[in-house]
């Protein structure tokens, strides 16, 4: 079963590279795209499934690594690998910053806290002139040497396989990382934040390394936005984006990453390719309907993590209320003999103890 | 200091329309316990309303604001309908529904309206300026100062003194205990977004002069909107007209003074993340009262 994993790993791996060869100059550019936003999803998917921060914001860190990476070129500085690293970092930096006004709270403030900051970083975006160039973006026409001694990335398939093999390497560190001790650690602190804080485990400090680390994807995956169109503008993170990863995401299950690159692709073929005669907000908006209701645990969800974000996403801690008018049986019986009611809900009343 | 005053007045006129859209956001979800991401496009329904009926006349603008009320109305019992099978799906879920609603309401408003800024026409007789304290101010924003206060002063008095506005308040506090005295969540959720919606329809039919009709007009009023909530305390009423005032402040005088315009956005956002963190960690009282 194992073996057989890897094989079908590797077979898609190889389909995707032999597209280099295969498919027309837009087909690889849309594919390039897609992988660009599948990085983003996968670091959205990364907070939002794995670690229980359902985020509108990484958009943010996405326009931070491809800024840094416009100016670079600018500077003279055409080395893919030092695009890659000063875009990570730049990212990194910018979450490590945001951290503390992100990771102690949870649900929809989240949402709502990283909505505000990639709106600002938009907005920055279009005010800063001396390192944005304002609302008109920056636009360099330079090729991109993926190494010292490569050949540049002046055609649409070399580009391809570059973003392949960058995107390729990151979502499987990512994966490794996630079966390792530490994405137990992270999956623990989504599914009951207060027994971790309990047991003596740094929540917020987890939390933070994650953040941190899906900081520094989207910054990859600016850097790889930069290289793939030469051009960037505040609009490239905006909340319809931001919007748009998280539907992705969502499509694909939340808590796969695997899954993230495919609802990614399923967004960004329904954006550039069906909808290329018009009405892209339409076709979106009856895909973002649909999904919510036909794929309540997205693609690849799983299902028993699910139910602890959505529970992770209501405001309080009570269940939700019952739709439709409340049968009398819903009002609880007195409690009549109250000595044996408390005895027999104490072992209850602790979250999970059953686990 | 005068040469404030002017921009000062504009952002009491900003600041009261945006409380009216943002009122409607903060029952939502404090008493629908609803992120309703196509606020904005409610908005829209009577923007778009006020810019196609009202031509100039008394009855024009009394239609335009009717239509736009109604469909806005219509549209928010639409939306709280599209919920009910997402009950405890959580705010993710019903985030993405109404924000796919509003891409797909949005894409037709542009269909049928255009890409462009629609002009719009007010009332001759208060298309004129008027003399306030030495300055000359345009006579329709000093009517939908008096308007929207009215507005506000009524929502207030239902909210506090009627009956239904008792369940309203008391389904901010304790959501299950307003189902077990009978009053079905359902009927409290769709009403509520009815009426949030006929108040974003109605703010669009007044404010669309000063705001604007146009395919940005949505996204612009619910982000407003959203930092008003946040900063108001997320379902207080209060709360939302405080802020609304202040965000109203911000962005009037921050347009007209070029040195200010270009920290407005960083204040608004600003202000939003470090509430929200702040309450998040606890230094702030969650404020879920109407």
């Amino acid at each position: 079963m194992r073996f057989l994993r890897y094989l079908l790993t590797l077979a898609v791996l190889a389909l995707l590279v032999s597209f280099a060869w295969t498919l027309d100059r837009y087909a690889t550019g849309m594919l390039t795209r897609i992988l660009i936003i599948g990085l983003l999803a996968v670091s959205v998917a990364l907070l939002t499934g794995v670690a229980g921060l359902p985020t509108l914001g990484q958009t943010a860190p996405f326009l931070v690594g491809a800024y840094t990476t416009a100016n670079l070129i600018e500077h003279g500085h055409t080395i893919g690998v030092v695009h890659l690293l000063a875009a990570a970092g730049m990212g990194a930096a910018f979450a490590l910053i945001t951290a503390p006004l992100v990771v102690y709270a949870r649900g929809v403030v989240v949402l709502m806290i990283t909505l505000a900051l990639g709106e600002l970083t938009s907005t920055l975006a279009g005010r800063w002139k001396s390192v944005t160039h304002g609302t008109d973006g920056i636009s360099v026409f330079t090729s991109v040497t993926p190494l010292p001694g490569l050949a540049d990335l002046d055609t649409e398939s070399s580009r391809y396989i570059y973003t392949l093999a960058v995107v390729g390497v990151l979502v499987g560190v990512v994966l490794l990382v996630l079966r390792s001790p530490a994405g137990a650690l992270l999956r623990a602190t989504r599914d009951d934040a207060r027994r971790m804080r309990a047991s003596g485990h740094p929540v917020a400090g987890y939390l933070t390394v994650a953040y941190v680390a899906a900081g520094a994807l989207a910054g990859v995956a600016g850097a790889l936005l930069f290289t793939e169109q030469s051009y960037v503008s505040p609009g490239d993170g905006g909340f319809d984006v931001a919007a748009l990863i998280l539907l992705a995401v969502v499509i694909g299950g939340a808590t796969s990453m695997v899954g993230a690159l495919i609802g990614a692709g399923l967004v960004v073929a329904t954006r550039d390719w069906v909808a290329e005669a018009g009405h892209a907000p339409l076709l979106l908006g009856l895909l973002f309907i649909a999904c919510v209701y036909l794929l309540p645990n997205g693609l690849l969800g799983d299902h028993a993590a699910l139910s602890y974000l959505n529970r992770l996403v209501r405001p309080r801690s009570r269940p939700a209320p019952p739709s439709g008018p409340p049968p009398a049986a819903r009002i609880p019986a007195p409690r009549a003999p109250a000595a044996a009611d408390e005895t027999v809900s104490e072992p209850v009343s602790e979250p999970g103890a059953a686990r | 200091m005068d040469a404030y005053l002017i921009p000062a007045v504009d952002g009491v006129a900003y600041g009261l329309l945006l409380f009216v859209v943002a009122a409607g956001l903060t029952l939502a979800f404090g008493v629908g316990d609803v992120l309703n991401l196509a606020h904005g496009t409610l908005f829209a329904f009577g923007a778009y309303a006020a810019a196609k009926i009202s031509d100039g006349s008394w009855g024009s603008l009394a239609l335009a604001v009717l239509v736009g009320t109604a469909a806005a109305g219509l549209g928010g019992a639409l939306l709280s309908l599209l919920l009910t099978p997402l009950a405890g799906r959580g705010h993710l879920a019903q985030a993405l529904l109404t924000f796919g609603v509003a891409l797909v309401a949005g894409d037709r408003l542009t269909a049928m309206f255009g890409k462009d800024e629609l002009a719009l026409t007010v009332p001759k007789s208060l298309d004129r300026p008027v003399d306030l304290a030495g300055h000359s101010y345009p006579g329709y924003r000093l009517a939908l100062i008096i308007v929207a206060a009215l507005i506000a002063a009524a929502l207030f008095v239902v909210v506090s003194r009627s009956r239904a506005g008792h369940f309203v308040r008391a389904t901010v506090d304790d959501r299950e205990m307003v189902a077990m005295l009978g009053v079905s969540p359902f009927t409290v959720r769709t009403s509520v977004l009815a009426g949030a919606g006929a108040l974003a329809g109605l703010a669009g039919a007044l404010g669309a002069p000063i705001i604007g009709a146009g395919p940005r007009t949505a996204d612009l009023v619910l982000m407003l909107s959203l930092v008003v909530v946040v900063l108001g305390g997320m379902g207080s009423i209060a709360g939302a007209l405080v802020a609304a005032i202040a965000v109203g402040e911000i962005q009037t005088i921050g347009v007209a003074n070029p040195d200010l315009s270009t920290i407005a956005p960083f204040v608004l956002f600003g202000a939003m993340a470090l509430a929200l963190a702040a309450r998040a960690r606890g230094l702030l009282p969650s404020g879920r009262s109407a």
